[in-house]
């Protein structure tokens, strides 16, 4: 990369990207190898996802990665019948909440999983993943 | 030591599905209707607070052309936005600025055109009021967050849809008797759950289209004094007993449950106490029902019934006017309509209004605190103001 020039991964992510630069741009590096991962806190070992590159714990900027791993329980989801501009032609699709103990995290129900199969409470695991129009994400399926 | 901070007026323009006009001149509309009220002249204003949600019109730093538009100059003026909270929001700064003693009046206008946008493109919007790295990318939307916690406490309590669907016929009771709701319908039990009907058709499982408030066009305006001001001005004023505000992670993955409002419930924590009341002491409430599930969970919040009982309160229709706490006798958000930075205001109005004794065919009886609770974002800004009299 050339020196002045942006790190602008990140509009890589989802079915419609809102940001190009983050300081965590490394998350879609990590998608595109297969892992979905978050950030911790060098210095006090505070686990974050969504992953964040500074600590307001303790204000360090010394993060490292781990990967989500293992399995979460849902807490809550929903099946979207109408979408947001952008999004209109992948209805029906569910957004979930993941419980995974230290962290939680949001994303999508993967298609493989019918909508009543889904109950809160029920583990899932997180898998990396390919949008309709083939950009990087990643989706819950069942564990 | 802070004063003691009052309203001497209010005013609430119709809620329409499409105003035919711009922002200064919608907002006109409830500025009148507070002039009129409080019967203060333009001069002894010291200063606005303009609210709003940005981006659903054109308008860079609305303050400026409505603060002109009212006639307002010389007098400071600027933004204030918390979303859909925005104009309790600036209540709050009012407040401050007339407690402080740097103000002796000072007005609230919120306002919010949202018909110059599809309803697809508000959706987005809206869902740009969330996590934009983080949720946005997986296509949220207001209707669907709220969904999730519909389903988280259909999960934890037992809620059903049905119960959510009272909530929407008890708002349209009283939408029809509000001539200045968007929707002034009659809504049934029926008709909500029917798939095969508008109302019923799934929007965000398991909300349906009647669990939804109807975007609107709108603006509000509230002009708050001091203790001095307010005794010299109006007939039966109106005091801002409590005041609370608190904030929530904006990406859910930050919350600790889906099943309620953290942010509603430490802002209301922080009212009750600054007005040494508790909930039993509230005679009529307003609560932000953006979709059912809202106003449920607000039962719950505001202290109203007990965690996970919310859903008896509106089975036993104890939230009607005669019941033991009214909540929403206006139509609510669902069926007067939320035009969103208009809408803490214009709750504020029917409190008041409701205090006074003014309410007309709403009114409840002999009421001598009322509350306010408005949400912005999905939870994640929580206000509760309690209003009373003396």
């Amino acid at each position: 990369m050339a020196k002045n020039e942006l790190d602008t991964r990140f509009t890589e992510f989802g079915t419609v990207s809102f940001a190009a630069v983050t300081r965590v741009n490394d998350f879609i590096g990590h998608l595109e190898n297969g892992k979905l991962m978050g950030t911790r806190c060098v210095k006090c070992g505070k686990t974050f996802f969504p992953p964040r590159a500074q600590c307001c714990e303790c204000l360090s900027a010394e993060i490292e990665w781990f990967e989500v791993a293992g399995e979460g329980k849902l807490v809550g989801y929903s099946t979207l019948q109408y979408a947001p501009t952008g999004f209109t032609e992948e209805v029906p699709y569910t957004i979930a909440l993941v419980d995974y103990g230290d962290y939680k995290v949001f994303g999508r129900i993967d298609a493989s999983v019918p909508e009543a199969d889904l109950a809160v409470g029920m583990t899932l695991k997180a898998a990396v993943s390919r949008t309709s129009n083939g950009r990087l994400t990643y989706v819950f399926k069942r564990a | 030591m802070s004063r003691k901070v009052g309203i001497v007026g209010v005013g609430q323009s119709a809620f329409v599905r499409t105003y035919p006009g711009s922002i200064r001149e919608l907002v006109f509309e409830s500025f009148r209707e507070a002039m009129k009220d409080s019967g203060i002249a333009r001069t002894d204003i010291d200063a606005t607070v303009v609210c709003s949600a940005p981006e659903y019109d054109k308008q860079r730093s609305p303050a400026g052309v409505i603060a002109e538009y009212l006639g307002l100059n010389p007098q400071p003026t600027f933004y204030a936005e918390t979303l859909c909270s925005s104009s309790s929001t600036g209540l709050r700064l009012a407040y401050s600025l007339v407690a402080s003693g740097l103000h002796d009046v000072v007005m609230v206008i919120g306002f919010q055109i949202m018909s110059q946008l599809t309803s697809v493109e508000s959706q987005e919007r809206m869902g740009r009021g969330a996590d934009i790295l983080w949720e946005s990318p997986f296509g949220t939307m207001m209707p669907a967050y709220y969904a999730m916690h519909a389903r988280a406490h259909m999960a934890k309590y037992g809620t059903t849809p049905e119960d959510l669907a009272l909530i929407r016929v008890k708002a349209a009771t009283y939408g029809q008797l509000n001539p200045l709701a968007v929707y002034r319908k009659p809504v049934t039990l029926d008709q909500i759950m029917d798939p095969s009907s508008f109302l019923g058709a799934p929007v965000a499982v398991p909300l349906r289209g009647g669990d939804c408030c109807a975007n609107a066009d709108g603006s509000s305006c509230l002009i708050v004094a001091s203790e001095e001001k307010a005794r010299a001005l109006a007939k039966k004023p109106v005091w801002i007993k409590g005041i609370g505000a608190a904030s929530a992670p904006v990406n859910l993955a930050g919350r600790d449950r889906l099943y309620g409002l953290a942010a509603a419930e430490e802002a209301a924590r922080q009212a009750y106490k600054m007005a040494g009341i508790t909930a039993a002491d509230i005679d009529v409430a307003e609560v932000h029902d953006c979709f059912t599930i809202a106003e449920l969970m607000a039962y719950e919040n505001l202290g109203f019934a007990k965690p996970g009982e919310g859903r008896e309160l509106i089975r036993s229709k104890e939230t009607y006017k005669e019941g033991r706490i009214p909540v929403n006798v206006d139509g609510g958000l669902l069926s007067k309509g939320h035009p969103i930075g208009a809408t803490g205001g214009s709750q504020v109005r029917t409190i008041v209004l409701q205090l006074r004794g003014e309410a007309g065919e709403i009114q409840v009886k002999d009421p001598v605190f009322g509350l306010v609770h408005n949400i912005g974002g999905v939870g994640l800004y929580g206000n509760v103001t309690i209003l009373g009299l003396e």
